[in-house]
């Protein structure tokens, strides 16, 4: 690695280096650039969007492998980076389930419909889905409210925290004592224990249960999946048990207004701008080095990277506290999602689906919470599952765009797929078709003739999330969303606000509080503190 | 059952009246004799002979070592030259002391560190990110402490090293005999002295080939109960006796910043950065607020104690390691934790923990002695430490 | 006419013998009735074969509060607690991985290991010792009521917040994440010898139906530094004569302070009157009053069959509904010829005076929690085996031995229901797999005794047969145990009150459900 410094004393250019130009990446940089500062935004890759990129697998097919999810903008993000007016597609998107070849049930965002669906299966299941889910609205509603503010930490709390402490506190209580208990009792729980204790139907408790395992390496028997279903479902709209509405305006639609908010608040963007190194000089971030060996100074450095990127990598240990940075070894990401992506000639045919549109939703194709943990079995023993949970969508139902001439794409999310396989085994290419054909077997199962309809196939496992997306151990979550690595412990204990141990370094990506799917929060409360803190120069105004 | 030094062969056949301790983990005499002090009077007059194997030994390679040692220790690494010892501390982040041992810097690339505990988890923890192989050598090497005026007569006579030219603090790869020993100019006494390192393996062999050449300079082997005395005259601190660990303690309290315990000195502010230096510096600008200060207990008010019970004034011939408080008048200013009837100064010392405002020099304290189930006190003169420092340590 | 008692205890387990003793040492005439023909419940030593006595259930202790030995002054009724310090694993490929009581001793074998290990140990262990410094005052609090307003619920979450808030940063995110994180997960970020950690996490399963990498399980490693905490009273190790011994000093204290023991009288259920209880009928419709009866039954027998639901409001009843038993462990009892010969370590030494424990991996742990999961009992499970007739030779005819065998997992819910030919399978499977280390071990059984969840829940009422009264999971505990809002050992029932192992803080013979019960009840009545 170049050690060529070339910092001239002159004064910098830039007041703030962003890093990594994703939701979180972007709407720090708007943020901090609408402050006043001087923000340079670095991506490593050549297109924006991180975990939302758009790429086209095959030619003329494009999909974002990571967005079945698109996220959740907290409505203080959205007003900072005046995205308010970005549309979601509001039609109906149900999740389905596969109860058996033929037969799935459908679950309507409208809470009488989906309780119609379920009828066939359950008629006091039916009658206990709308309290249900309205009780998952709510809770998350609260979770909601505790992502848009820094995370209360005991000791750590000043007097300047007190009113916004003091609102939570406030909307805890208006939950009501039923639901300030339930709020408490979930998170810890097993979606097993929950659905188990809820409903009876087997595909009902399956369908949902698989929200409390997505990305986490985990069966829905473990204790925490509780929170990691309401985690996925802060911001959703009333009714809806897994993810959240898309962007009308397709996949892209996200990363292009952020980055025109972006530039218009003066931001300049490089891509292909790869970080090596953060330099520090006398316990302060003073700037950055890339790939190229260029350094660039600044009053501050914000990174949307993961913690142990940002920390273990990029800065010198010597400036760091041994222990703190053994907390930071010690951050679970354990990626174990894949990705498949499909490009078709035609919509595949699913008999017992209740609407070609309902595979514009989510449909899962695991039948029961049961065959959800015995798919997680594998996982803890570093293997990859035999049958594995798959949920499929066809997202150019929605946005057309994403194929040319009438084709359709279908991203299929697969778990488990361990980044860390057993005694070091290498994910290459024959593990990779390997379990792209369990995959594929899995959707000719319930639909008849897929295979012949498939014309690309591009199979991502974790290793390839982590090469394509920079995600460590392929783990969309940047940290697992064990109850340890939330709120105040995340990224790591005593340092969930955004600061690090290095003056005017700024941790702002997944990794930090509030963590993954909701865009832009932890870069806009990062660069909220980065401004308290006044670092990173007084700007120009 | 305890682990026993390579030295054990020899070792436990003079030890006469069983008289035996624990030393991290180690089976150790505290004494050969029945009554230490004949041990005590060797390191003194003529030189005495110290099993110190159960010292935790750490043998640091790789491009990074130094970088690794400079981020933990406390004294600045960059300028320690091949051939030099270093004693120095070394902290947590919060600037309170982890350990203290030395670092030895055996070639150009390769380092001793010795520790009174175990160190192998820190030095991963601080080895994070840097390229490194930290090697716990402790049951492969055997160490001896050559203490004493006639240490370097005793070696010359074994040992071709230019003696005269290993200075206070340095460090030479020489033999005794045939056996290949790392050689230092030493100690945890205070006197003219030698570490010497050996293979576990040739440890026996180096016992005979030292206590035959010393045999007509009065060669003796010494336990603990000795060093104990010439360590406190020395002024040297004993890591979980004087100071906790901040590893080990278990409150607050009871952690101890460098510059608490004597070791300001052992601080370089300018060098790079290292653990606990932020920490450090505040704390340096502030002024610490304890002190680690020599006691000598005036004879006059500790005979006069016992003289009131019709006693003649008792005086213990082993060194004491209880924490006992110290008072400015009706008011507890600090605590001594360890002391000794120093037989060459003649006098009652005490190494204490003073609050600042009554750690000057000169400053006449109480200090609690129990006298015939009474808590009495003694009048105690602050000492600047060492109480015993003579010329021919470092000549 | 005046009732005899103030107080009804229902169940003569430990909590409720200890809340008896609290309660009429404060001068309440107090009853206990108790279903079988002894008291201590799960604790309980009988001599199930002749000359062979058996601590059936439960078999160690370690958590047994201090202040309650203390307060009844428990040694001069009998408590003598003889040490059990040692933990051997055997591994698989014949070596061993040992614990002794001894810490340079522990250290040196750990060294064999892992020398960072051996370090990283002193380490965790002064870590826990901190934690269990922090849980400590935790199980002397009276859960408050979180969703409450009143000034008794409002204090008491002050006085848990300042508990934390006193704890500083470091420990709380400490605490945290220990309450929060799998055993597995927890010890990894320590050590790296596989034997360590699973022996270490094995600890953090028992009792409960979590696996060594299921959240939640971390926590209960806490247990085992509990005990030494109070170490220096002793309060960690073996009872004379096994558990029951412990049971009877309670009780021979509570007696000792008027308390009316009654054996072989089985509550059928308590008397509600308006809303309030005025006492209980027993089997064969005696019946007895009393102004306060207090159940030291698990919550789904105290508020499901002591009590009519009716009497109860709709949320509780569903709440119990949904209270976790799921028990997850078995027992063996051996009577021996001689003593076993393990291969790791053979003939007869320190091992055979301390807990071997069947953990050689977290693999295998998690591989037997897995069998369970699926409704069958662990082909290869987990145990942990004690001699207790080597620590006290009373157990046992000279030169004879008893072994407990503490199993996990055996579910209560077995695929097909638990049957005679079930239950020998299992003990079978439990033979077969210790006889692995010890081959002798078969050649040595004079008698066996195998207990499932299922016996055990109809031999003690254990609901499900789980040992703690409900799982210790982190949404059963503290103010969700056993039910919100009724954390606080009262009921909706005036009169009405809880002081078994279902209520916080539950699990192990700790006793400190009873006594909180106890002084919540005469705080209350004064």
């Amino acid at each position: 690695m170049s050690e060529r410094v070339s910092s001239t004393g002159s004064a910098n250019a830039y007041d703030v280096i962003v890093i990594g130009a994703g939701a979180n990446g972007l709407a720090a940089a708007t943020r901090l650039a609408q402050a006043g500062r001087r923000v340079l935004l670095l991506e490593r890759a050549d297109a924006l969007g991180g975990q939302g990129a758009v790429l086209e697998f095959a030619p003329g097919f494009r999909a974002a492998p990571l967005g079945i999810d698109p996220g959740w903008v907290p409505p203080a993000v959205a007003r900072s980076l005046g995205l308010e007016s970005l549309a979601t597609d509001t039609s109906d998107a149900p999740l389905s389930v596969a109860v058996a070849p033929g037969s799935f049930l459908t679950l309507s965002r409208d809470a009488g419909r989906a309780a119609e669906a379920i009828r066939a299966h359950s008629a006091k299941d039916a009658a206990a889905w709308p309290a249900f889910t309205a009780r998952l609205h709510r809770l998350a509603d609260f979770l909601g409210a505790l992502y848009q503010t820094p995370s209360p930490d005991v000791g750590l709390t000043s007097m300047a925290d007190l009113p916004a402490l003091a609102r939570l506190a406030l909307k805890y209580r208006g939950l009501g004592p039923r639901d300030m208990i339930e709020f408490l009792r979930i998170l810890p729980s097993s979606v097993w224990d929950l659905l188990d204790d809820a409903f009876e139907s087997t595909p009902l408790k399956g369908a949902v249960a698989a929200g409390g395992i997505q990305d986490y390496r985990q069966g829905p028997r473990s204790g925490g999946t509780g929170y990691v279903l309401l985690h996925h479902l802060v911001g959703a709209p009333a009714g809806m048990v897994r993810g959240r509405l898309p962007w009308a305006g397709g996949p892209g639609a996200f990363t292009a207004a952020a980055e025109a908010a972006a530039r218009r608040a003066g931001v300049t963007i490089r891509t292909g701008a790869a970080v090596t190194r953060i330099v520090v000089r006398d316990d302060a971030a003073t700037g950055v080095v890339l790939a190229n060996g260029e350094e660039i100074s600044a009053g501050a450095v914000l990174s949307t990277a993961d913690a142990t990127r940002t920390l273990l990598e990029w800065v010198d240990p010597v400036w760091l506290d041994p222990e703190f940075m053994h907390a930071v070894a010690n951050i679970r990401y354990r990626g174990c999602t894949a990705v498949v992506l499909y490009a078709l000639e035609a919509l595949p045919s699913v008999p017992g689906l209740a609407s070609p549109e309902a595979l514009a939703g989510l449909v899962s194709l695991t039948p029961s919470v049961r065959a959800l943990e015995k798919a997680a079995d594998a996982a803890k023993f570093g293997e990859i599952s035999e049958h594995p949970h798959v949920e499929i969508t066809v997202p150019t139902l929605r946005a057309a765009g994403l194929a040319d001439g009438g084709k359709h794409v279908l991203v299929a999310r697969v778990q488990y797929a361990p980044y860390a396989l057993r005694d070091g085994a290498a994910w290459d290419a024959a593990r990779r078709d390997a379990l792209a054909d369990r995959v594929s077997a899995a959707i000719e199962a319930v639909a008849p003739g897929f295979g012949g309809r498939v014309r690309h196939r591009v199979a991502l496992s974790p290793r390839d999330l982590e090469e394509r997306f920079g995600l460590r151990e392929g783990a969309p979550s940047g940290g697992e969303l064990g109850l340890d690595q939330i709120l105040f412990m995340r990224p790591v204990a005593g340092w969930g606000r955004h600061a690090t141990p290095i003056r005017g370094l700024y941790l702002g990506g997944v990794s930090a509080h509030p963590g993954p799917g909701i865009l832009g929060g932890a870069g806009w409360l990062a660069a909220n503190r980065l401004l308290e803190d006044g670092r990173g120069g007084k700007g120009r105004s | 059952m305890l682990k026993t030094t390579p030295f054990h062969a020899r070792t436990s056949a003079l030890v006469r009246a069983q008289t035996w301790r624990r030393w991290a983990g180690y089976q150790m005499a505290s004494a050969y004799d029945p009554h230490p002090d004949r041990e005590y009077a060797a390191i003194r007059n003529s030189a005495a002979l110290i099993d110190v194997s159960p010292l935790y030994k750490y043998r640091i390679t790789g491009r990074d070592a130094m970088r690794l040692l400079d981020r933990t220790i406390t004294r600045d690494m960059t300028k320690l030259k091949p051939g030099q010892v270093y004693y120095t501390p070394w902290c947590d982040g919060h600037g309170k002391v982890v350990d203290d041992g030395t670092v030895t810097r055996l070639d150009e690339h390769a380092y001793r560190l010795t520790s009174a505990d175990s160190s192998l988890r820190w030095l991963h923890l601080n080895a994070a990110g840097m390229q490194v192989d930290v090697e716990d050598i402790s049951e492969k090497a055997g160490a001896l402490s050559l203490q004493g005026p006639l240490s370097r007569a005793i070696l010359s006579t074994v040992s071709p090293a230019d003696l005269g030219a290993l200075k206070y603090f340095r460090y030479i790869d020489t033999t005794i005999r045939d056996i290949p020993v790392g050689l230092s100019r030493t100690g945890y006494t205070g006197d003219l002295g030698y570490e010497i390192w050996v293979d576990a393996a040739r440890a026996v062999e180096l016992w005979d080939a030292l206590m035959a050449a010393g045999k007509p300079y009065g060669l003796t082997p010494a336990g603990v109960w000795a060093l104990d005395i010439a360590r406190i005259e020395a002024g040297l601190i004993m890591m979980d006796v004087d100071y906790f660990s901040s590893h080990h303690a278990l409150t607050e309290q009871r952690k101890s910043s460098p510059y608490e315990i004597n070791l300001g000195w052992a601080v370089s502010p300018g060098k790079g950065p290292f653990n606990g230096r932020r920490a450090l510096a505040e704390e340096r600008a502030r002024g610490a607020s304890w002190a680690f200060m020599g006691l000598e207990i005036e004879w006059d008010t500790f005979e006069r104690l016992f003289t009131a019970e019709g006693l003649p004034p008792q005086i213990p011939n082993v060194a004491w390691r209880t924490s006992v408080p110290v008072y400015d008048a009706g008011r507890q200013v600090g605590y001594a934790t360890s002391g000794c009837w120093s037989p060459l100064l003649k006098k009652s010392l005490a190494l204490a923990h003073l609050r600042a405002p009554y750690a000057a020099p000169g400053t006449r304290l109480g200090i609690e002695i129990t006298v015939e189930h009474k808590r009495r006190r003694a009048t105690a003169v602050v000492s600047k430490l060492p109480f015993f420092d003579p010329e021919r340590k470092k000549a | 006419m005046t009732p005899r008692y103030d107080v009804i205890v229902v169940g003569g387990g430990h909590n409720g013998l200890v809340a008896a003793a609290y309660l009429a040492r404060a001068g309440r005439k107090t009853l206990v009735l108790e279903r079988r023909h002894l008291v201590g419940g799960a604790a309980v030593t009988e001599e199930i074969f002749p000359g062979f006595k058996f601590t059936v259930f439960s078999y160690v202790v370690s958590l047994l509060r201090p202040e309650i030995i203390r307060d009844l002054d428990l040694p001069a009724h009998g408590l003598q607690i003889l040490p059990l310090e040692s933990t051997v694993t055997p591994l698989d490929n014949g070596d061993y991985l040992a614990g002794w009581a001894d810490p340079d001793e522990t250290r040196r074998e750990l060294c064999r290991h892992s020398p960072r290990d051996a370090d990283a140990a002193a380490v965790f262990g002064r870590l826990m010792h901190h934690m269990a410094m922090a849980v400590k005052p935790i199980l002397g609090m009276v859960p408050p009521d979180l969703t409450s307003l009143s000034p008794r619920d409002l204090a008491g979450l002050l006085k848990l917040g300042g508990h934390f808030r006193s704890l500083g940063p470091e420990r709380f995110h400490a605490l945290h994440k220990l309450m929060t994180m799998s055993s597995a997960d927890y010890l990894d970020e320590w050590f790296e010898f596989g034997p360590l950690k699973a022996t270490k996490s094995a600890s953090g399963i028992i009792g409960t139906f979590l696996g060594p990498r299921s959240p939640g399980s971390a926590y209960v490693l806490l247990h085992h530094y509990m005990g030494e905490l109070d170490g220096a009273f002793r309060a960690w190790g073996f009872q004379k004569g096994g558990t029951g011994g412990i049971s009877e000093s309670i009780a021979g204290a509570a007696r000792a302070h008027g308390v009316t023991i009654r054996e072989n009288a089985a509550v059928e259920r308590v008397l509600v009157k308006n809303g309030r209880a005025t006492g209980v009928v027993l089997e064969g419709g005696e019946e007895i009053p009393a102004s306060i009866v207090v159940s030291g039954l698990d919550p789904r027998l105290t508020f499901e069959r002591l009590v009519e639901p009716r009497e109860l409001p709709d949320d509780l009843v569903d709440a119990v509904r949904r209270f976790k038993f799921r028990g997850s462990s078995g027992k063996v009892n051996l009577a021996l010829a001689g003593l076993p010969d393990f291969t790791c370590m053979p003939g007869e030494g320190p091992h055979l005076r301390g807990a071997i424990s069947i953990s050689p991996s977290v693999e295998y742990l998690e591989r037997a929690y897995d069998d369970a999961k699926y409704g069958e009992f662990s082909r290869h499970p987990y145990m942990d085996i004690v001699l207790p007739s080597m620590i006290d030779p009373n157990m046992a005819p000279p030169g004879k031995h008893v072994m407990s065998i503490f199993v996990q997992y055996a579910p209560y819910d077995l695929n097909g229901g638990w049957t005679d030919a079930k239950r020998e399978a299992f003990g079978d499977a439990v033979i077969d797999t210790v006889s692995r280390y010890a081959p002798n071990l078969k050649s040595l059984i004079l008698h066996r005794q195998v207990l499932t969840p299922a016996d055990i829940e109809r031999m003690t009422g254990l609901s499900e047969g789980n040992i703690f009264q409900g799982e210790l999971a982190l949404q059963q505990l503290f103010f969700l145990r056993p039910l919100p809002k009724w954390a606080n050992y009262r009921t909706p029932i005036r009169g009405y009150w809880q002081c078994g192992a279902g209520t916080h803080p539950g699990g192990g013979i700790m006793g400190a459900s009873g006594r909180l019960a106890a002084l919540e009840i005469l705080k209350a009545g004064s």
